[in-house]
């Protein structure tokens, strides 16, 4: 767990037993629907986010009363529910680096790229306007190790930073960079026969 | 066999030209250019090379259109990145929070 997730927002002091109960009851209220949200992107598992999310409440429940307010409540809580996720894959052991490499870009001997020429490419509406391509779509992203898809989930779609990431995995920069790179690029190919319209919905 | 040898051929050459030409790079440095490009993180000289690049090579061309719809709709797929529609208070999962909470 990193610094900012242990050292939350402050907290006003005095409440009654009573007030607090009710005060931890708004926060689990007004927060749990976009945590359990966001535990799902990250682990594509409902009952795992649940349980994810659950344990991101222990946590951040016992360091409520050090909240320092250094980051915003959310952005706290959004962090303290990605690394609960994670650490869930990792105790899953599901963060492996598995090898994509069949996956990824082709060059001859003389370093020129090897791709067959695109005739088409679906735009993209009409993709996300057909439940099949959808789904084929999702498919196509479970097939991603979840070490490349976890750094695509939150540089891409959970708005990371390439440090934050980096902090958040507990690894270089640079490696964020190759894993978001290859991620791509491995998922341009697994979409190409819906991209190149040889299946459509 | 005559057509796999021209397309050989045409393509020796073109590995050549990439390599030799002036302010010009080959495919395998303009894939390590991709991401720093589309995150506009390239200095002006480089960016250049890697537009020239472009201009040049057809498969580069394809291969990164295909990459930037693919971003699209891994990022339409994955998200939805704003949390405005949040999901249903899983009401057992409250429960299951507060009651642990004591313990």
């Amino acid at each position: 767990m990193d610094n900012e997730t242990s050292n939350p927002p402050n907290r006003t002091s005095g409440q009654t037993g009573q007030d607090s109960d009710l005060d931890t009851e708004r926060l689990v209220r007004d927060n749990i629907g976009w945590m359990l949200a966001l535990a799902v992107r990250i682990l594509r598992d409902r009952q795992l986010a649940e349980d994810a999310v659950q344990e991101a409440f222990m946590h951040a429940l016992r360091g409520l009363a050090g909240f320092e307010g250094r980051s915003s409540l959310k952005t706290w809580l959004h962090r303290i529910t990605v690394n609960a996720s994670l650490t869930t894959l990792r105790r899953l052991k599901r963060l492996a680096e598995l090898p994509i490499d069949q996956y990824l870009p082709e060059f001859d001997r003389y370093a020129c790229r090897i791709e067959p020429p695109w005739t088409f490419l679906a735009p993209a509406q009409d993709v996300l306007e057909s439940e099949f391509l959808r789904a084929q779509l999702g498919e196509a992203i479970d097939k991603l190790p979840n070490a490349y898809r976890i750094v695509l989930q939150l540089r891409d779609i959970e708005g990371y930073d390439t440090g934050e990431v980096a902090s958040v995995l507990d690894i270089t920069e640079g490696n964020v960079k190759v894993r978001l790179h290859r991620a791509r690029a491995a998922l341009k190919k697994l979409l190409e026969p819906i991209l190149r319209g040889e299946v459509r919905g | 066999m005559t057509d796999q040898r021209n397309t050989s051929v045409r393509r020796w050459l073109k590995g050549l030209f990439l390599k030799r030409m002036h302010r010009m790079i080959t495919c395998t440095q303009f894939e390590a250019f991709v991401l720093s490009y589309l995150d506009g993180e390239l200095p002006a000289r480089q960016r250049s090379v890697f537009e020239w690049h472009l201009r040049l090579c057809r498969e580069c061309r394809d291969y990164l259109a295909a990459y930037k719809r693919t971003i699209e709709l891994g990022r339409a797929v994955l998200g939805p990145a704003d949390d405005s529609v949040p999901e249903d208070v899983p009401e057992d999962l409250v429960k299951a929070i507060l009651d642990a909470r004591g313990r």
